[in-house]
């Protein structure tokens, strides 16, 4: 190999450098999200493995962990455990499984403060033992960021870091950055930071459950449905 | 020397008196620990351990790698030690004893290497050391220049034999010593410790012993027991239980550094012991033919046993599913790693609220954040008479005025009222 000259092509396909207008794709580790217009636009297509994902959803309930669904369900019935480090609530096992996760695979790590948070989710990462990691860090500096980045390089595993929408404005080291809202009855996915060009629209997914979807009004054209929708819970409440 | 002369020669000299017992036992740790190298190892009391490397060097990697990982471990259980190699163990022991850390190859080079060894190392006898020193024989090599049967007649036979076991002409066989079933050892602290994060550099010392213990035996233990001795009151016992069986002496080690940051220490500790019971066969690791890029995969419960060491068995739990209706009953808490359940609920959300929270009824409409728009339901569950936990309400997936999905129920016993109980995120 010594002998041979590299030609600029061959330069150009190393996995650490990219150019500017083109994604790079090449020799990152990703696991699929399950929402293939997603997919298209993330590095690597997928949520990048060993690299931090933050995740900024507007408000809590939009479909953030909807979202993460199908990546998870694939990871634990691999057979891989996936960590959730200080969740808000208790995580439901009839919906998770009803997702499609594994959860015999799954562990729940309840701190007490938020620099416990950081070490469970630091040793989670380093001991490369997990699928994922989700971990919802309170009052974290671009410090205990770069520390969880240092530690998720060279592990498989995706690390899911859940903060308020007020930290869209602060800098950190994560490689890829998202930040949800809602438009038109589904998920407004933004990408706010990702390893290549920067995407400025809005990627639009469908992630409300099924049920609900059938009798959105935003959702559904069937005027017939929609009348339904409104119609009931007028009936029920005076009920 | 008597000890007046010696203090008038150095009078900052330390003088501690010896103990015997203590020294067997030590001595009986180092060999317990260095089994893991060979099965080959005899004692020479008081203090030297002989080891048969031969049938080791291809599996360390040579000699020179065997001998860095004992002195390695050697040092990081606090001896110091002095090695040395020879084709026989008599002369193994004359080299370690010399304090020349030789390391010869066959039995050729022997006798050049050991024509130096000083008199005193290889004759024990004072009587018999004398009177080589009144005849002006001080090395090994000045004995060996004398004729064999001259010096049979005035000093023994029994010379004759040690010099030829040494030099490899006579057979010296030696009873192999074998490691006790248990695991005990215990370091006297030199000083009193009244802080418990003090205790990790003694305890580090007796984990390697223990973790170079099992490693003789391929064995793990699930347990092992940290006892610090008081002087006045009873000892006490510090229980590390782990998820699986384990002689990973750096895994004991991060388990005992979270057990004692946290300790307070009733009485100061001058003794610290270690002692495990029940050994369980562990067979050491294959190493993979291809090397994988990357980290290898961590271990699944070291990483369990570190969690739960700092933050507590509790905080590290699993989830289960139940065939219930009641909806804080069929989704809760439960130990790791439960096998999946084949359960068909209606819609449900990804969070549930640990206690469901009572909402605002304006208009006869519940608020959350706003006015909640009423979108699927009702789904009517009523259950637990027979168990005094009876719950009757009708659940909706509600939207709220940010367009989150939350799951409400409106509480038909009693005086009704609508509660947030989960989140749809």
């Amino acid at each position: 190999m010594a002998g041979m000259p590299l030609t600029f092509s061959a330069l150009l396909e190393r996995p650490d450098i990219w150019r500017g207008g083109s994604l790079s794709r090449a020799g990152m580790p990703a696991i699929p999200s399950g929402f293939p217009r997603l997919d298209a636009e993330l590095p690597g297509g997928g949520w990048p493995a060993g690299a931090l994902t933050e995740i900024l959803p507007a408000h809590e309930g939009i479909g953030e962990l909807r979202l993460l669904g199908p990546a998870l369900a694939a990871l634990s019935n691999r057979g891989l455990w996936l960590a959730w480090i200080a969740p808000p609530h208790l995580p439901y096992a009839p919906a998770l499984a009803a997702a499609g996760i594994n959860i015999g695979k799954i562990v729940i790590v309840r701190t007490a403060t938020a620099k416990e948070t950081l070490w469970a989710t630091e040793q989670a990462l380093v001991s490369n033992a997990c699928g994922a990691v989700l971990t919802w860090p309170r009052l974290v500096k671009y410090a205990d960021l770069r520390r969880l980045q240092i530690a998720a390089e060279g592990s498989r595993a995706p690390a899911f870091l859940f903060r308020s929408p007020e930290a869209a404005g602060e800098s950190s080291p994560a490689p890829l950055r998202i930040a949800l809202g809602t438009a038109a009855g589904g998920l407004a996915v933004r990408v706010l930071k990702r390893r290549g060009a920067p995407l400025a629209r809005l990627i639009l997914l469908p992630a409300m459950p099924p049920a609900v979807r059938a009798k959105n009004h935003h959702v559904d054209r069937r005027p017939a449905a929609a009348t339904a929708a409104r119609d009931f819970p007028a009936r029920l409440v005076h009920a | 020397m008597a000890v007046s002369a010696a203090l008038a020669l150095a009078p900052q000299l330390r003088i501690a008196p010896r103990d015997p017992a203590a020294e067997t036992e030590a001595l009986l740790g180092v060999a317990s620990w260095a089994a893991q190298f060979t099965p080959g190892v005899a004692l020479e009391f008081p203090d030297c351990v002989l080891l048969e490397v031969s049938g080791s060097l291809k599996l360390f990697g040579g000699l020179e790698p065997l001998l860095e990982l004992l002195r390695r471990g050697l040092r990081e259980m606090g001896w110091s030690t002095a090695l040395a190699v020879a084709p026989t163990p008599r002369a193994a022991f004359w080299l370690a004893l010399a304090g020349k850390g030789k390391f010869i190859g066959s039995t050729a080079e022997l006798e050049p290497a050991l024509a130096a060894l000083s008199a005193e190392i290889f004759c024990r006898n004072d009587d018999t050391l004398a009177a080589l020193d009144a005849i002006g024989v001080r090395t090994l090599g000045e004995l060996r220049a004398l004729p064999r049967d001259g010096v049979a007649r005035r000093f023994g036979q029994g010379l004759l034999d040690e010099l030829d076991r040494g030099l490899g002409r006579l057979p010296d066989p030696r009873n192999f010593f074998v490691p006790p079933a248990r695991f005990r050892a215990a370091i006297e602290l030199p000083a009193e410790v009244t802080q418990a994060e003090a205790l990790l550099f003694a305890a580090r010392r007796l984990i390697v012993q223990l973790a170079g213990f099992l490693a003789a035996r391929s064995s793990g233990v699930q347990r092992f027991v940290l006892r610090l001795g008081h002087r006045n009151k009873a000892a006490t016992e510090i229980a590390i239980g782990l998820v699986a069986p384990s002689r990973d002496a750096e895994h004991f080690t991060l388990l005992a550094r979270e057990r004692l940051s946290g300790l307070a220490l009733a009485e100061p500790v001058r003794e610290l012991g270690l002692q495990a019971d029940d050994m369980v066969p562990l067979p050491g690791n294959n190493l993979g033919l291809l090397l994988e890029q990357g980290k290898p995969p961590g271990d699944w419960g070291h990483l369990i046993e570190r969690l739960r060491a700092r933050l507590g068995a509790e905080a590290v739990r699993g989830i289960a599913g139940r065939a219930e209706h009641r909806p804080e009953r069929a989704g809760a808490i439960a130990d790791l790693g439960v096998k999946q359940m084949q359960l068909d609920f209606g819609e449900r959300p990804f969070w549930l609220l640990d206690r469901p929270k009572s909402l605002v009824e304006i208009d006869a409409v519940p608020h959350h954040d706003g006015r909640l728009e009423l979108l699927v339901g009702p789904e009517r569950i009523e259950s637990g008479w027979w168990d005094d936990d009876e719950v009757a309400r009708d659940y909706f997936v509600a939207r709220t005025q940010n367009e989150a999905l939350v799951w409400i129920y409106r509480e038909r016993r009693g005086e009704g009222g609508w509660y947030l109980h989960g989140v749809f995120a």
